[in-house]
């Protein structure tokens, strides 16, 4: 490979892999496509070693504009596990479902081609484009059930929402640009330095903010993420709340930390209060929920909530908690999106709660699974929920914001009663009538072994991934 | 010669003019537009930043906005037709069939 493109590599991967994806659609077998999600998984791996590989080296390509860091690099690595994973879950899905189209897969490469770029870019106008090839992509890909009246409905609400955050997001950009005079992030770190409290580059902060607030659906930007969940195809609904959630949090460091470092008293009494809101709102709406999509929806909420609070107490400790949270939730909660999936009751996918019903006699295996991912939401120890947790939430008291500790291992506890719920309907109530019963897929079997490998790993031994977080913060702190 | 804060402060004028239009307006479609207004009132004060600083970036990404922003238009309007398709009807008070 060109020299020039080595820092690329991940990217390239992911891209070389959607265009071969699109010829290969055009060939037959014109029936099954379970091809095409195989060579995309091979692709997804491929940037995983490339990205692994490529640890601890830096570098700049195209004018600067796309950076090669190890911040960027372990993002690569939380999205290829998350995306994989998607992949894996979708391979029967689709199948059983009526809806398996080659355009699934390659619409899902180009998602995760604006999530990594997003994680690599060094510049607004990166930043911007990324965000918009992963949103269209997935405002697609949440209404490809087309015939279903949910599915429409969902990608409606995304996409006129999302349209609304970006409209905040180009004149945040435009703010800046007119405050800084570029729109490379450093140099406007540079200016931002200079200037004192220039109020137009902190209204375009403010609006930026609206932006990645939509994308991480933080409280009160989150409206969108139930319905969208809901309505989404599940396997979709994961790649939301785990891949699109890790890009956007990417950025959101990435700004905040490195290029806005100067103006920190500013937005860290912002988030303090964002980051509370979306806790308390996440997870006491939750606790409300019979359809288990939406409670995972609200829940995912309440998770970013605990997020912002790492990213509000700063520093490596604060900052790469939230690294090392966002594998750990992608883990569970991709799994947990992944026991839905592959469960249904009369032909119709189990969402409700009453579909749980004596699921743990009848199918153990599958219900411990289940338990387990709910258990690392809670943060139970073994699990890894708990390390998770106990970092960010340290970093939380070890930085003097005692109280948004405070408020955040109440919320925890909050959480627990409506993830706990489940678990009693699948070991203590009986079920009436049809039964549940899960899809006969190797794949997604295969997928809910890896998520529970990550899950147990992650909580046994955190220690060495924890550091990597922490050296993947690093270059930004500097 | 037009002072610069001129072009600003009609950009900033759009942009309101194009929220207002998503929060009030019940149409898909008339939404889009007003998001549409906001993106070009972005443009506008690119353009206008630009001509300030003397530089050729901010047209470039006046350019990406422009390219972005139809790409949204397809993407949108496939969505809208979507819809209508499916409920005969345009208006967002009709989704609802997932709420809270």
């Amino acid at each position: 490979m060109d020299a020039a493109l080595l820092p690329l590599a991940p990217l390239v991967v992911v891209a070389g892999t959607t265009v071969v994806l699109i010829l290969l659609d055009l060939l037959p077998p014109r029936t099954s496509k379970v091809h095409l999600g195989v060579v995309a998984l091979v692709g997804i791996v491929a940037t995983l070693v490339s990205a692994l590989f490529l640890w601890g080296r830096a570098g700049r390509a195209f004018s600067g504009v796309v950076v090669l860091d190890n911040f960027a690099l372990f993002f690569d690595v939380v999205i290829c596990y998350a995306v994989a994973l998607v992949l894996l879950l979708s391979l029967d899905y689709l199948r059983r479902n009526g809806m398996e189209r080659g355009e699934y897969y390659i619409l899902v490469l180009f998602a995760t081609l604006g999530m990594l770029l997003m994680a690599h870019a060094a510049d607004l106008i990166v930043i911007f484009l990324a965000l918009e090839l992963m949103s269209l992509s997935l405002y697609v890909l949440a209404g490809f059930f087309q015939a279903r009246l949910t599915a429409a409905e969902s990608a409606m609400k995304y996409f006129l929402l999302g349209a609304f955050a970006t409209g905040f997001f180009v004149y945040g950009i435009a703010l800046i640009y007119g405050a800084a005079g570029t729109t490379a992030l450093d140099r406007v770190g540079a200016a931002l330095g200079s200037a004192t409290r220039d109020p137009l580059l902190l209204i375009g902060l403010g609006l930026l903010l609206v932006g990645f607030g939509f994308k991480i659906s933080s409280v009160p930007f989150h409206m969108w993420a139930p319905d969208v969940y809901e309505g989404a195809p599940t396997s979709v609904a994961a790649l939301i709340a785990t891949g699109s959630k890790a890009a956007g949090f990417a950025g959101l460091l990435r700004v905040l930390l490195s290029t806005f470092r100067g103006a920190q008293p500013d937005w860290t009494a912002l988030l303090w209060v964002l980051a509370v809101l979306t806790m308390t709102v996440g997870n006491v709406v939750a606790i409300a929920q019979s359809n288990l999509k939406r409670m995972l929806a609200y829940s995912s909420i309440a998770h970013v909530g605990y997020m912002l609070v790492g990213v509000v107490a700063g520093g490596p400790l604060g900052a790469g908690g939230v690294l090392f949270y966002l594998l750990v939730y992608s883990f569970a909660t991709a799994g947990a999106f992944g026991v839905i999936l592959l469960l249904e009751r009369g032909r119709q996918e189990a969402v409700n709660q009453d579909d749980y019903g004596g699921l743990a006699a009848r199918h153990p295996v599958l219900a411990l699974t289940l338990a387990l991912f709910l258990l690392s939401l809670i943060g139970m120890p073994p699990t890894a929920g708990f390390a998770g947790k106990f970092y960010l939430f340290g970093a939380a008291v070890r930085s003097g914001y005692i109280w948004l500790a405070v408020i955040a291992v109440l919320n925890s506890a909050v959480a627990a009663y409506y993830y706990l719920r489940v678990i009693v309907y699948m070991y203590m109530r009986d079920q009436e009538g049809v039964p549940t019963e899960p899809a006969p897929s190797f794949a997604g079997r295969l997928a809910l072994g890896i998520a529970l490998w990550g899950v147990f790993q992650l909580g046994l031994m955190p220690a060495p991934v924890l550091d990597l977080a922490q050296a993947a913060v690093a270059p930004l702190l500097r | 010669m037009v002072p610069e804060t001129y072009y600003t402060m009609l950009s900033a004028i759009l942009f309101s003019i194009g929220v207002v239009g998503v929060l009030v307006r019940r149409n898909p479609l008339v939404i889009f537009m007003s998001i549409e207004l906001m993106l070009n009132a972005a443009n506008l004060a690119l353009v206008a930043f630009g001509a300030r600083f003397g530089a050729a970036d901010a047209q470039v990404l006046v350019f990406f906005v422009m390219t972005v922003a139809a790409a949204e238009v397809a993407v949108g309007l496939a969505i809208i037709v979507a819809i209508f398709r499916l409920r005969r009807r345009l208006s967002v008070d009709d989704l609802s069939l997932m709420r809270w």
